[in-house]
């Protein structure tokens, strides 16, 4: 029951912050806010609750199934295990982040806005929970749409042509993977007689090399979309780029992390033989991210779409760590998840919050910065050191353990992605650089981060600590 | 037995239309169990026949409903307007219950001569006239290919009804009666607007009232694809290569034309109107499946589809003003400020005919694809896929042009909504949205009366 809270709690709150909206702008901030919390106090009841669950997949400790389309064998049913816990936590709390930051940002259609937050915050919780294929793909599409508004109506210059471009992308591999679902559905049916869509039961579908291959593709293009994998992450710059604060908070810290999400719970479990020989190219594409995302990071000027660049970088240790599929790879990519949610989020936030300022993104405009808002600089460096991977905070651990993990699959590629944390160093020092040391280019007559603000990076700052001990702690 | 029931509205209001429409409903209710009787060689009246007749009286109820203060706009007397509408409605449910040629042709062209009155009937626009015209015209032609079409198959078969067709065709192979159903897939081809017959939509979905466009694009082409199915169930398809190529042919190039055309309009009717022509080359991909998912899948589909394609138009009908519609993107720049609740509508509807989820068109979309996918039609669905991507970017610059600024040029639409409008669009939205989180009723339903035929 407490499943269906998490999906309904943010489904209720967003109606009532649309009703409210068009009486007062505050109302639906407040709204929002109050029940987001109540979803993150939910988190960490059922996190004390169970509290030895671990990280890794596998330890199911809370099941809801209801009959839904029963003729095709379509239930409701939501599970979760550590992994689908600490990523429904991650949800709410950023979720937080992003009503509190929008707080001044968001003037127009208040209400219409936190609508489509919250929704987009239900369906991801529904990626997240969902053990049924159908339902799975249900919520897989459901969070797009409440994201392509959030885009198109908040977001900066080139909205339009972004927010349609990462629709059509994501919904056309999102298609390709309901066809994959589709298929295991008719193979599992004629294997056993029973048409189900159910995780559990199509888990262990046995078939041809060939089908289960061409199977799995179409999943492995559904996620290396969102992930998003080299030759499939044009969308991302621009989307990032052009969101709204809170839509970039979300988009990198949530919904990049429902495509390594599946890779873990459905490609692999699903269909271990293919995966095994997809190895390789997974490896390729991982470290090409890596590194070629770091170096279109360091070519930008766009402050915005620099981060989003260091996104792709990081994703591909999520991709290489899921592949390498030891004990250690694995860990390290999801605390990566955990921990590239956080810090990128937090850059994405104080990148809004300078544009709020400055009302420019380009850092040839910047320099020089630091004497007049010593804060923000300060703050900016520890994420930056975070996303660089400095050792004793999250990311450190999570590339390390990726790396770790890799290594014993193969050399070469690690050896590759290890030049990528160097890459990482140098993008992300150029950022604090360029932005806040460097010659002042004009007189900033610019306020430092406010209480709001700091009180925000101050629980940013706190959970990606806590991450890094949390994961010391249990890998002993 | 049906038609009984119409012939006595030979009456003007609008109210007894909707009376009459609502007995034959509850007809079909109260004679449920004494089906399936073959009433003639002509009609069968089976499960399948009852639920696309009671489908198609519900259209044509809310689109009676809608084009009241459509009409009362309109200069000029509206009475022969509901006639037309009932005759049409007529003509539909004959198709759906035809079991022989001649039905099947008597109900065409009941349906056919009723439409082209219709779509003409605002007669001062040229427009109107010319979309009538030309509908006339061409349909006019069609039904000459259907008719020889039927010929040659008679004169190879030496029957007209559809069972014993069935069984002869099997047997009976040769170029005349190959030759004969490809004038008759010519015939229904048009009907069904799909490429390479689809020329006369925009036109006519641009040029005629836009209740009666929703008309022509709901009842009008679903009556025909039910008697498609009903027609080819026996001839399995599937196994008939030289149909089945000559179905994925169309389908695909229904699917790509219609899709890449809309592209390019500026007109939401035209819009409208492409992509029901690639609608129709989804619903054909179904309609190729074997198996017990086809004629569900199909029918689901066309529920679907009814929704929100009235849905849709009937937006647009209840935005219109009195000396235009409001059929241009721009006349939808800036909606949900203005009016919230239309606005959502509208979306919503879209999001439908995009397959998105929350709507019926997402399972109308996903039924389709697992009875593609059931049959092992790859390239079939493939395409499809793509298609729905590309479909996507139209139904989203609509949607971008009612959520942007409310900019320049905002002279149309008329004042209020009317209660009638209102209340039909407000029903077609739950029953969009019902069908979109719960289909399972539906789905229970139609198997159990229209799957019976597969």
């Amino acid at each position: 029951m407490i499943l269906l809270l998490l999906i309904i709690i943010p489904l209720v709150g967003g109606f009532f912050a649309w009703l409210y909206g068009r009486r007062s702008e505050a109302a639906p901030r407040w709204i929002s806010l109050v029940s987001l919390l109540i979803e993150q106090a939910l988190v960490i009841v059922l996190w004390f609750r169970h509290p030895a669950s671990g990280i890794g997949p596998g330890a199911w400790f809370a099941d809801l199934q209801w009959s839904w389309i029963p003729r095709l064998g379509i239930s409701f049913h939501l599970a979760m295990d550590g992994l689908s816990l600490l990523m429904v936590g991650l949800t709410a709390f950023l979720g937080i982040m992003s009503v509190a930051i929008s707080w001044t940002e968001i003037r127009e259609r208040v209400g219409f806005f936190h609508l489509n937050l919250l929704f987009i915050i239900a369906g991801i919780n529904g990626v997240f929970l969902a053990v049924d294929l159908f339902l799975f793909y249900f919520f897989w599409e459901l969070m797009l749409v409440p994201m392509y508004f959030l885009i198109s109506i908040w977001g900066h210059e080139n909205r339009t042509y972004a927010a349609i471009k990462f629709f059509i992308f994501t919904q056309l591999s999102g298609l390709l993977m309901l066809l994959s679902i589709l298929g295991i559905y008719f193979v599992h049916a004629s294997n056993t007689g029973v048409y189900t869509f159910d995780y559990f039961s199509l888990l262990g579908t046995s078939m041809a090399p060939a089908v289960s291959f061409w199977l799995m593709m179409g999943f492995f293009i559904a996620f290396a979309v969102k992930l998003p994998a080299v030759p499939f992450h044009t969308w991302l710059p621009d989307a990032h780029t052009e969101a709204p604060t809170a839509g970039s908070v979300v988009l990198a810290g949530l919904l990049l992390k429902t495509g390594a999400y599946g890779l873990i719970r459905f490609l692999v479990p699903l269909f271990p033989e293919a995966a095994r020989s997809l190895v390789p190219a997974a490896f390729v594409l991982g470290v090409i991210g890596i590194l070629y995302g770091a170096v279109l990071a360091f070519a930008q000027r766009d402050l915005k779409r620099m981060v989003a660049y260091t996104s792709i970088s990081h994703m591909g240790f999520v991709l290489l760590g899921v592949f390498a599929w030891n004990e250690l790879a694995l860990q390290g990519a999801v605390m990566q998840m955990l921990c590239h949610g956080v810090s990128t989020g937090a850059l994405f936030m104080l990148v809004g919050a300078l544009q709020e300022r400055i009302h420019t993104r380009d850092m040839n405009v910047m320099g020089g910065m630091w004497e007049r808002v010593p804060r923000m600089g300060a703050v900016v460096l520890f994420f930056a050191l975070a996303s660089l991977g400095l050792p004793g905070l999250g990311n450190f651990v999570a590339e390390f353990l990726v790396l770790l993990g890799s290594y014993k699959v193969s050399v070469v590629a690690t050896s590759f992605a290890v030049a990528g944390l160097v890459f990482a160093t140098v993008y992300s020092l150029w950022i604090v650089q360029r932005a806040f040391h460097g010659k002042k280019r004009k007189e900033w007559a610019i306020s430092d981060l406010s209480l709001r603000e700091m009180a925000l990076m101050f629980f940013m700052i706190i959970s990606l600590l806590w991450l890094a001990l949390l994961f010391w702690r249990s890998l002993r | 037995m049906l038609g009984i029931g119409f012939y006595r509205d030979h009456v003007t209001a609008n109210l007894v239309t909707l009376l009459g429409l609502a007995v034959s409903f509850l007809a079909l209710l109260m004679v449920v169990s004494w089906i399936p009787r073959q009433v003639t060689p002509l009609i069968i009246e089976d499960q399948y026949a009852f639920f696309y007749s009671g489908l198609i009286l519900a259209a044509t109820f809310l689109t009676a409903m809608l084009s009241y203060d459509y009409l009362e706009r309109l200069p000029g007397d509206p009475e022969e307007y509901y006639l037309l509408l009932i005759l049409a409605a007529l003509g539909s449910v004959i198709l759906v219950a035809s079991s022989h040629f001649a039905s099947f042709f008597l109900g065409l062209e009941i349906l056919s001569i009723s439409l082209y009155a219709l779509i003409a009937y605002p007669r001062s626009g040229e427009r109107h006239i010319e979309a009538g015209v030309k509908y006339l015209i061409l349909a006019a032609l069609s039904s000459a290919f259907l008719l020889f079409g039927m010929a040659l198959v008679y004169a190879k078969t030496g029957t007209m009804e559809f069972t014993r067709l069935a069984s002869q065709a099997a047997n009976a192979e040769g170029p005349v009666l190959l030759a004969g159903l490809a004038l008759i897939i010519v015939g229904v081809g048009f009907k069904l607007a799909v490429v390479p017959f689809h020329m006369w939509t925009p036109d006519v979905y641009e040029g005629a009232p836009a209740p009666v466009t929703g008309f022509i694009a709901t009842v009008s082409k679903g009556a025909m694809f039910a008697l498609l199915l009903r027609y080819f169930i026996g001839v399995d398809v599937v196994s008939h290569r030289s149909l089945f190529l000559a179905f994925s042919v169309i389908a695909i190039a229904s699917m790509f034309v219609g899709n890449l055309l809309a592209l390019l309009q500026n007109n939401v009717k035209r819009i409208l109107a492409y992509s029901s022509i690639a609608h129709l080359g989804y619903l054909l991909v179904a309609f190729l499946a074997a198996g017990s998912f086809r004629v569900t899948a199909v029918t689901y589909y066309l529920v679907a589809y009814f929704i929100t394609t009235l849905g849709a138009f009937g937006v647009i009908t209840v935005l219109s003003g009195s000396e235009r519609e409001a059929d241009d993107i721009s006349d939808y720049q800036g909606l949900s400020t203005e009016r919230p609740w239309i606005a959502a509508v509208f979306t919503a509807m879209l999001f439908s005919l995009a397959g998105i989820p929350l709507t019926a068109g997402f399972f109308a979309k996903y039924y389709v694809l697992l009875a593609g996918v059931g049959s092992a039609l790859w390239l079939l669905v493939i395409i499809l896929v793509v298609n729905s991507a590309i479909g996507l970017y139209y139904y989203l610059r609509i949607i971008i042009a009612i959520y942007g600024r409310s900019g320049e040029k905002r002279r149309s639409p008329a004042g209020g909504i009317s209660m009638m409008g209102g209340f039909v669009i407000a029903v077609l939205t739950l029953l969009l949205v019902w069908f979109g989180v719960y289909p399972a009723p539906l789905v229970e339903f139609i198997q159990k009366t229209a799957g019976l035929l597969g």
